[in-house]
């Protein structure tokens, strides 16, 4: 930062980065001393690496998520290392802080001490120079011309002139020099540049959380960190209005809800800042585009001023934020705000196929008990759409709209929740209609999906009553009887009547069989079989044929079953491919119930959508300063880059015949421009003296 | 005589000699120039006017203005501009004839036009106009290089028209793109600087561009080989992207990009982003150079100063335009995301790339560093400039997520 380019000017280059005068050091004070390290291009070049190497933290270890993720994946010894080191809000740690407010200190000391210099420095013409200084200069030309040195100095002028140069003379007994310099706003330039870096730094400082988080260690303010409504958190944790210079804090309000509150996350927990005016959502509204990606996201607010009572009404947007008593607000999320929910709660066991009506909304929870048991159902989340990639039969992959679906958890006595998200309407997959249901079973774990065939008019109750059925064992022991009569009376009329006690036995037991493979899955039925068979003596092979004559023996009770309930339902009697595949899924679904972790299905019916909208309101006095110190930042750099500061000398001193000139200059960039314009400038300068070129001398 | 004694090194002499001249006179052809962009301007204005608003306005007048501008500086864009501008607007004439009145006509629809018309198919549309611009760099790589081993000035020539014309092939393709967009769906119209396909075009043809400045401000076509490497690795990145992933597909903006500052934030960024791959390209020609002997009488590299200069020049002016876009940045994000400063992952390494050339200028124009050390330094800078670029989408997840990979 502190540009040593000056001591070049009258000082030979040999040490361009030595700080002048670092020789008297050690006899100044310490505070001199201290000045000086912090004044010195070491320190900023270090600091500004130092910076650099510190921001990658925040980037590669992901900020501001909550304590538990983070105790997940460092472990409890790292997790508390890193903690301390507040890696977790790396950009307003103290010791980050610090390392801005150091780099506010080197610059403000390098500008304090270098501007006042600078700003005289291009004032001067630095007639003083001596030939001795200019012939230390890198850039230099010695001349020799016929003419006497007073009629030099008028075309020399012209010439520096002509060049951009300002130029004023000196005249004294034995010579003359002519001082030229120009560009001195390059030395604006670094004034602005650093003074421009100081501006926004301090701007942002003023706009960051440090006000909150001195207030917090004072003990002016408690973090909040239970999930409580604004009304329970106590006063310790809210900060009036103008409480805080700066902040910028999220609040989430449902449609025709208001707010007049904001949360600053702050730590592990929040604290509430009160706005001076409400925020009444009127609607929340997200328009698609036709691929079904968002387009915008809008919310018609209205606020009222709470002192004047004053109501303005607009809308914000995502890149059209609205400004308010001097707060900005942003729209910045969405999410559901409590959205009315009709459902069908069918019990998938016990009284299977019976449907009791259930009225919630997001965010509400239902107790019901279950087999003695206590379940909760809680409502999370209700989303309008669902947009997942599905892939044809060509393996093309297009955007699938599975409409309106319901999240909810089931947790039961001991707390455990699983969660499930639920489709309101069937999905198709390959022709075929289905009732979706996700299954979450833990956090951040998969997806997995239940598939519930809709029948042909797309409703669920044939599959309802199906297993409704199935799940009546006297009447499951009926058809198995029926079955097994009309197997038996095939084979031989007579002795039907005979085996009645034998049929009776028989098909209790392939009641049973359906009732474990209902309740408990296919695996549960098979084993159930094998140990029924392991009681006699069989071969291996005669067990296996039995154990294989037992399973379909079940299809057979379980399709006629299946044709039973069609007749029941529609009076329907042939049984068509569709049936068929009906069946087969039917089954599919029916032996994954067991894993599906629940007692009852819940079919959402309808709902009356209730949106929130997530707005974030700020107050940022800092912006207009990190503003005005943008625009000096960005005038200095090209002031810095693209003006030249340079000085050019001519001496004249008086020969026996004629007079030697002696060119000198210096650019305080160093580079080939300045080479080659001094080059240009020489041969210049010796066509405007009709001098040549000559040996340099020794000075006298 | 006691001037530097590079000074009589005659192959540095000729690359000063040519160099720009500093009090250049506004001529003719500039002023005739300046009226045909400013008319051009105001045509635009009078008859989409009722389409535009405030900074629409004033960047529409600010473009022919910098372009008027750069067109004194470098009398060589004015060509560039006219060719790009009629074969435009030729483009555009022509998918007018297929869409009157400019109503959108669906991707389908837009795909039969492009195939069924043999200058769209095969030059205009977008992805010919982008595939001739591929070719066309990737060709001149090689001419560069051997142009430079056989010390064939002729081609170098042909190197820089090969860029030249790929350069307008970009644009041409780029312009093409920004209809294209339109005739898709109107609500999917937007220029295409917004995802890591579109930008890295962007990339490739400001580079290029800003590449050619320097060929001609010091008169050596021998850096145009390491220069084009780097503009072809990022278009083999392209052509990979394209057909593996089909990433050229134009999608609609997502809302936080809904904003007429994407139109400047981006462009600057790359103005910074190419300038900084051309001072580390000419760093790995210094170290080559370096390893091979330094400067000698019959160096086909420039020598070690004039790459050092290079070097500068193009730090200096990527650092002036990464300030300006970071700053452009910072003001659309206070609008879009309610903060000007949020230390998203993208942010914060656009600020490890300030502060890290930052530190590089320092060392230079205040301690007087040159050399090894600093050619190194611009080498290095180019990585940490390519994971802001690309590694943030890869790796590091944020609010800038627009090109994952």
């Amino acid at each position: 930062m502190s540009d040593t380019s000056q001591s070049v000017e009258l000082n030979p280059p040999k040490s361009a980065g030595d700080q002048p005068g670092t020789a008297k050091v050690r006899s100044q004070g310490v505070t001199k001393r201290i000045l000086l390290w912090l004044t010195s291009m070491n320190l900023a070049v270090t600091l500004l690496v130092i910076l650099a190497i510190a921001s990658v933290i925040g980037t590669v270890l992901k900020q501001n998520e909550s304590f538990n993720s983070y105790l997940d994946v460092f472990g409890p010894f790292w997790f508390a290392v890193f903690r301390n080191l507040s890696l977790y809000d790396v950009y307003s740690a103290t010791w980050f802080v610090a390392i801005l407010l150091f780099l506010v200190a080197s610059t403000s000391s390098c500008v304090a001490r270098n501007a006042p210099a600078f700003l005289r420095d291009i004032r001067s013409f630095r007639l003083n120079a001596q030939e001795k200084s200019l012939r230390a200069f890198a850039h230099k030309m010695d001349m020799k011309s016929d003419a006497k040195p007073e009629s030099l100095v008028a075309p020399i002028q012209a010439l520096l002139e002509r060049a951009g140069f300002k130029s004023r003379v000196k005249t004294q007994p034995h010579e003359i020099l002519i001082s030229g310099r120009k560009g001195g706003m390059n030395r604006i330039g670094y004034v602005l540049t650093h003074l421009g870096i100081i501006v926004i730094l301090l701007g942002g400082l003023l706009d960051s959380k440090m006000q909150l988080k001195l207030m917090d260690a004072l003990g002016m303010v408690k973090v909040e960190t239970a999930n409580i409504p604004v009304s329970e958190v106590p006063d310790i944790s809210k900060i009036p209005v103008g409480g805080l210079q700066a902040f910028r804090g999220t609040v989430n309000i449902p449609e025709h809800k208001w707010g007049d509150v904001v949360f600053i996350g702050l730590k592990d927990g929040y604290v509430v800042q009160n706005l001076p005016f409400k925020i009444f959502v009127n609607k929340f509204a997200i328009e698609h585009y036709d691929t079904g990606m968002p387009k915008s996201y809008m919310s018609n607010v209205t606020l009222t001023n709470k002192e004047t009572g004053q109501e303005i009404t607009k809308t914000i947007e995502v890149n059209h934020p609205l400004h308010y008593m001097g707060y900005n607000i942003f729209q910045s999320s969405f999410g559901d705000g409590g959205t009315k929910l009709k459902m069908s709660a069918w019990q998938l066991s016990g009284r299977a196929g019976v449907a009791q009506p259930i009225d919630s909304a997001v965010f509400d929870k239902k107790r019901f008990d279950f087999n003695n048991q206590n379940y909760q159902l809680e409502f999370t989340d209700f989303r309008m759409y669902n947009i997942n990639p599905v892939m044809d039969d060509k393996g093309v992959v297009h955007q699938k709209n599975y409409g309106p679906s319901v999240t909810f958890k089931l947790r039961n006595a001991a707390g455990e929740a699983i969660e499930y998200q639920n489709y309101f309407l069937p999905i198709s997959f390959k022709g075929h209609q289905y009732f979706l249901s996700g299954v979450k079973r833990s956090i951040g774990g998969q997806q997995q999906y239940l598939y519930i065939p809709a029948d042909q008019k797309g409703s669920i109750d044939t599959f309802m009553a199906y297993l409704a059925m199935l799940s009546d064992q006297a009447k499951m022991q009926q058809i198995a009887a029926r079955l097994i009569g009309d197997v038996s009376s095939s084979v031989d009329g007579k002795s039907a009547m005979s085996n009645e006690k034998l049929t009776q036995s028989a098909s209790a037991s392939i009641a049973e069989l359906v009732h474990i493979f209902v309740q408990q899955g296919f695996p549960a039925m098979q084993a159930k079989i094998e140990s029924a068979l392991a009681q006699r003596n069989l071969s291996p092979e005669a067990k296996k044929k039995a154990e294989q004559a037992s399973i379909s023996v079940v299809r057979s009770v379980l399709e006629r079953a299946f044709l039973e309930t069609l007749a029941a339902q529609d009076g329907k009697q042939e049984f068509t491919d569709k049936d068929a595949k009906f069946f087969d899924d039917a089954m599919d679904a029916i032996s994954a119930l067991p894993a599906y972790g629940s007692p009852i299905f819940v079919q959402p019916k309808s709902f009356e959508q209730i949106q929130s909208t997530g707005l974030e309101v700020s107050r940022a006095p800092g912006a207009i300063w990190v503003t005005i110190g943008s625009i000096m930042l960005v005038l200095g750099i090209f002031m810095n880059f693209y003006i030249h500061y340079r000085r050019q000398w001519v001496l004249l001193k008086p020969d026996d015949k004629g007079t030697r000139i002696l060119l000198a200059g210096s650019d305080i960039r160093k580079n080939i421009d300045f080479d080659k314009d001094f080059a240009a400038f020489s041969s210049e300068l010796m066509a405007a003296t009709e001098s040549k070129p000559s040996e340099s001398e020794r000075p006298a | 005589m006691s001037v530097p004694k590079e000074h009589m090194m005659p192959m540095l002499d000729a690359s000063l000699k040519l160099n720009k001249d500093p009090g250049r006179r506004i001529g003719i052809a500039d002023v005739l120039y300046t009226l045909i962009a400013l008319g051009a301007a105001v045509f635009a204005y009078y008859h989409y006017r009722e389409y535009l608003w405030g900074p629409q306005i004033g960047m529409l007048f600010g473009f022919a203005i910098g372009v008027s501008f750069l067109g004194w500086l470098w009398p060589a864009t004015r060509w560039l501009v006219g060719v790009v501008a009629v074969i435009s607007l030729f483009t555009v004439y022509q998918y007018g004839l297929y869409a009157p009145g400019g109503e959108a006509v669906g991707r389908i629809k837009l795909h039969e036009i492009q195939e069924g018309h043999f200058f769209l198919k095969f030059f205009l549309s977008s992805p010919a106009a982008t595939m001739w611009m591929v070719t066309l760099f990737a060709l001149a790589m090689p001419t560069y290089f051997f142009g430079m081993w056989r010390r064939s000035a002729f081609a170098g020539k042909v190197g820089s028209a090969l860029v030249w014309s790929g350069i307008a092939m970009g644009f041409i393709g780029f312009f093409a793109r920004w209809r294209e967009s339109y005739l898709i769906n109107f609500d999917y119209g937007h220029i295409p600087v917004s995802n890591l396909y579109e930008v890295f075009v962007v990339f490739s043809v400001f580079t290029s561009l800003l590449y050619l400045y320097y060929e001609r401000r010091y008169q050596t076509r021998a850096l145009g080989g390491f220069v084009m490497t780097v503009v072809t690795a990022a278009l083999a990145f392209l052509m990979w992207y394209q057909f593996a992933q089909a990433a050229n597909t134009i999608e609609p903006l997502v809302p936080a990009l809904k904003s007429w500052w994407m139109k400047i934030h981006v462009p600057a960024n790359f103005i910074g982003y190419g300038s900084f791959a051309i001072s580390a390209m000419v760093g790995v020609a210094y170290l080559i150079k370096e390893k091979v002997g330094g400067d000698g009488v019959n160096d086909r590299l420039p020598s070690l100063a004039v790459m050092d200069d290079i070097m500068y020049k193009s730090i200096a002016l990527g650092f002036a335009f990464f300030t300006i876009a970071t700053i452009l940045g910072a003001m659309w994000a206070a609008e879009a995301w309610g903060g000007y400063w949020s230390w998203d992952p993208k942010e914060t390494w656009a600020l490890i790339v300030w502060l890290n050339y930052a530190a590089w200028l320092h060392l230079r124009l205040s301690k007087g560093w040159r050399g090894t050390a600093m050619a190194w330094w611009s080498v290095g800078g180019l990585l940490v400039t390519t994971f802001a670029f690309l590694g943030v989408n890869m790796f590091l997840s944020g609010l800038h997520s627009y090109g994952k990979l």
